[in-house]
Order: structure tokens, then sequence, then C-alpha cells
């Protein structure tokens, strides 16, 4: 295990920010860890990192304990979310940093940073300065800056959170695609399961300080561990006591055994998906999502009536 | 009716510059040299007036870096970290702002003075140079402070932790990034130290027995002269203290790039 956090708690005051937890990250992985604002996420993180010391507990990197360690001799990467670019500095400084800190000779630091710079796509860029570039470069140039003193892991906090939508789309794209070629062991925080569910192969999901489930995207979106998980990894739909995927509501135009007797109250095309919210006899309300063309195929218009079970 | 207000407002404050800046400078520049620029000179190469210039600048030459030092210290301990009696020290960092330096001044005599607490250390304090410089330290103290708390407020931390993830300790951290993200600040402030420390008059006349000659700083040297009748010597020196503290004003504007701001 590249990662190893054992029953880490940490307070702030009368809050507890992180509360007993323990996780493990595979040595070359890509985990998240994923919850709400307020779940402890970050201070986690920044627990591994060093930024902050638990309360209790142990962090153990590459096999060694460095509770006790302070942040530069932990081996590790950090990405702030609000980039932390070092301003009066050129980009190709910034990247430089933590050579120059490490007394690396002149000519490896050049050979070193204009590989990174190609690597993140900054190349041009070398002579700019932070106020000069995009927020999504910013953020390239404070990943190559962490990387180019070769972490044993590299820990992002919110890497894209101050990205626009688009921005964000592509650079998640973009860190999968360089995980897979540096191999070293990522783990970021986020608060969009889309984000995680996406280029996660492992994810923590945290809510309260605890850990609620870790696993696959695939393992908590069809194992979610309870209700919480369920609701937070997907779109759900109450039918009845339970809660349901909105996909996995049968609709017929026919009875069928147990079904029960719905009016489509509104449907809504959103391209290949289509959603529509149901009332029930008794008044309830369910909605559910299929495709366009099972959509089609039962002809489904504002006011049908429409027969429902869960599959 | 906005084009008037706007002269309105040009001229009421221009005025309020001219009348209660520029004037009065200006007439003691004019003073100076109405006699001609040999006369000025003269009064300024006397013996007493060379001393003089010798002796404030010695002052502020301890001062100034002395405060600087103290002041970026102080106030990364204000921002930065946490101690019980922090708001305390915050408070007395102003102290030297409200205090007439009179009362500095004779709070000195009474320190170092006979029979004062510290009196008996192994070098004249009261009425010599070292009291002058203490004095001086004292009044010049909150400027470097008082620039450089809000700047490192805004700064944040992020930079600082981000350089001590990739390997910095306190030391480096500091000089390659809290320092440059600080130094117009640091500038401004002792730009505001030196002004201070060239200008000081109460606590200093207190504390120096103006010994002509021996404890006469150049502005205690001004007003000796205005007492004695000497008004081109008193103008000259005048000049010269100001034109002291606009060449650190203009130092300061010339080695400050353009594009950046503060």
């Amino acid at each position: 295990m590249a990662i190893e956090a054992q029953s880490v708690t940490k307070r702030f005051g009368d809050f507890t920010a992180v509360d007993g937890v323990s996780i493990s990250v595979p040595t070359g992985s890509l985990t998240a860890l994923l919850g709400p604002s307020g779940s402890g996420k970050s201070t986690l993180l920044r627990v591994i990192s060093g930024l902050e010391q638990p309360d209790l507990g142990r962090v153990v990197i590459e096999g060694s304990d460095v509770t006790g360690l302070p942040p530069q001799r932990r081996g590790i990467g950090f990405v702030f979310q609000h980039y932390a670019a070092f301003k009066h500095m050129s980009v190709h400084k910034n990247v430089a940093f933590g050579l120059e800190i490490r007394r690396r000779p002149r000519s490896e630091i050049e050979a070193r940073v204009e590989e990174l710079l190609e690597l993140v796509q900054l190349s041009g860029l070398a002579k700019r300065y932070p106020a000069q570039l995009s927020g999504g470069q910013r953020q390239r140039m404070a990943l190559a800056r962490a990387l180019a003193v070769e972490p044993t892991v590299l820990l992002l906090d919110e890497p894209f959170g101050a990205l626009d939508a688009r921005v964000r789309k592509e650079l998640r794209a973009w860190l999968r695609r360089l995980h897979d070629e540096v191999h070293v062991t990522t783990m970021f925080v986020t608060h969009d399961q889309e984000e995680a569910m996406e280029i996660a192969d492992q994810i923590v999901l945290m809510n309260q300080g605890r850990v609620e489930q870790t696993g696959s995207a695939r393992d908590l979106y069809e194992r979610p561990a309870n209700k919480f998980v369920m609701s937070f990894i997907g779109p759900v739909s109450h039918f009845g006591e339970e809660l349901v995927r909105p996909h996995d509501i049968d609709v017929r135009r026919e009875p069928n055994g147990s079904a029960e007797r719905a009016t489509v109250e509104r449907v809504v095309h959103l391209g290949f998906e289509v959603r529509a919210d149901l009332a029930l006899d008794d008044g309830r309300e369910v909605w559910v999502q299929m495709t366009r063309d099972e959509a089609a195929d039962l002809d489904l218009q504002q006011g049908s009536k429409v027969f429902i079970a869960k599959q | 009716m906005t084009r008037l207000r706007r002269y309105l407002l040009r001229v009421v404050g221009l005025s309020y510059l001219g009348v209660l800046l520029v004037a009065p400078v200006g007439l003691v520049f004019y003073r100076a040299f109405e006699n001609g620029f040999g006369q000025a000179w003269d009064a300024v190469t006397t013996p007493a007036a060379k001393h003089a210039l010798l002796v404030t600048i010695i002052i502020a030459a301890i001062a100034v870096p002395a405060n600087t030092i103290f002041g970026i210290v102080c106030a990364i301990a204000i921002v930065r970290h946490r101690f019980p009696g922090k708001n305390l020290v915050n408070v007395i960092v102003d102290l030297p702002l409200a205090l007439s330096p009179v009362i500095v001044g004779l709070a000195f005599l009474l320190l170092f003075g006979t029979g004062g607490w510290l009196d008996g250390l192994p070098f004249d304090v009261v009425f010599a140079l070292p009291g002058m410089v203490l004095a001086t330290m004292f009044v010049s103290l909150p400027f470097v402070v008082r620039e450089v708390v809000p700047v490192l407020r805004e700064i944040g931390t992020e930079q600082e932790q981000a350089a001590a993830t990739l390997g910095a300790g306190g030391w480096q951290t500091f000089r390659r990034v809290t320092f440059p993200a600080i130094r117009w600040a640091v500038a401004y402030g002792v730009v505001l130290t030196t002004a201070r420390a060239l200008g000081e008059f109460g606590a200093i006349s207190v504390v120096s027995g103006r010994l002509i000659g021996k404890t006469e700083s150049l502005t205690l040297h001004v007003e000796e002269r205005y007492q004695s009748f000497d008004y081109a010597g008193a103008y000259a020196a005048s000049v010269l203290l100001a034109m002291l503290a606009i060449a650190t004003l203009v130092a300061m504007t010339v080695s400050r790039p353009k594009d950046e701001v503060r």
C-alpha cells in the first residue's frame, strides 16, 4: 500500500472533522476522496500531507510511519484548489522550485523543467508569470511543480474546483491520461461524484468525518452500503418506502402482477435520456428514467396511464 | 454641472495640498537659497552642521535596519503565529504613534539617567548617542510592522504551504516565497521609518542634552541655529534634512518596477 491512514482523528475545537478514519491506497492507483462539503475529505488529505497534524492515529506512506514528519520530509506532491502559484516567479521558476531547494545541478533542472512543461503542455509559456495564465494553465503548472520532485504520492485538493465546467471536464480527462503515463500513486479530493466516477480506480466516500464506503465506481453505484451512498453516488427515486434508481423502475402500458397504476405528469427529453414525473393513484410521486427508444415504444405523453414496478 | 463640481473638487484638493504642504516647504527652500547657493553651502558645511549630519545619519543607519528586521519578525509573529498576549503585542506596537515623543524622551531619562533602573551601564546612554539611537528606534518602530501586517494577511498561507510540500524549510520559504511577496510593503515601511528617524525631534531633544558638536542631530541643529537668529543656517540645514527624506522616497519609487502593484 502506498498510503495508509490508520484511525485518524482530527478535531478543530469542538468540531470533529475526521473521526477515526482508516483507508488504504494501493501503489500506482488513482483514488478519489469523495464527499459533500464538511465531510472531512480535505482535512484527511491535509493530514496525509503533513500540513495538518492528526489528534489521533497514524499515517504510513510506502511502509514508513510519517505521522511525526513535516510535509518537507514525506516525499509528497501537493496541488491546491487555488493553485498556490508563486506569483513573483515565472512558470519555469515555479516548476524548478523543488529542484532548486534540493540543489540539483543546473543542467538537470533545465532538462527536467523542460520535460515537465512538455508533459503539462505549457512548453511555450515558461517565461510567463502566473497572472498571465488562465486557471487551467495555472493548475497544470502547479501539477508540473508538484511532479518535479518525483513524489512517492501525489495529493490534489479539489484540483478542478476553481475552474469553469468545460475546462474542468477537459482537465480531468487529461489528469487520467497523465496518471496512466506517470503512474504515481495519486489521491484527489472532490465533491463531484461524476468526476470521481469518471477517473478514479478507487473511491473513498466520506460523510461527517467518517468513511461510508470504499470501492470502485461500479461497486458504489450497484452495491451501495447504505442510503447515503446510494443517494450521493447517483440519481434516486423514492418508490414507497424504498430508494430506487430511477432507471430500475419498470414502466409498462398494461397491468402486470403487483405493478401500481400511475399517471404521467411531465416528460422531459434530454437527448438519449428521457425523464418522466409520475403520480401514483394514492398521490405519491415517483420519477423514472429511460432511454429515448423505450419512451417512444411506450408512447409516453403527459396524461398517459402507466403501470410501474421495481425491477 | 458635473464638470463644475469636478473642477471645484480639484481646486479644493490642490489648494489644501498647496497651503499645507507645498507652500511651507517651498518657502524654506526659497529662503535657504535667497542669498545664493554659496551662502547655503557655507551654512551646512560648518563643523557643527557637518557633525549634526553625521549624528543623524548614524542614528538612522542603526535604527532603520534594526526596526526593519524587528518589524518583519513581529509582523510574521502577529499574522502567522498564535501565542499568549498576541493582542497585547499588537496594541503595544502602536504605542509610539500614540505617545508624544517628549514623553518617550523623559521615560528614557528616568530609565537610564542618574538613579534610574538601568543607571550604571558601562557606557553612557543619556546625553550620548546610544540614548538618541534608542529613542529614535522607539518612535520609528511601528511603521514596518503596520505596512507588512496587512500584506501578509492578504497573501495568505497557501504559497508558504506549497513551498513546504516542495521541501523548503522555514528560512528557505521566507527567503524565496514570503519575502518577495512582502518586499514592497517592507520598502514602504523602510521609507516611513527613515523619514521618521531623520525627522525625530522631541524625544531626542530630551535625551541628548543637545551638546553642540557632540549630541546634536540635524533637527536639533536647525532649532539651535534658529534660536541663535542664524536664519540662513536654519533654512539651509532644513533643506538638507528635507532633501535626505525626499531622496529616500525617490530611491524607492525608482527601484520599484512600474508594472508591479503593491
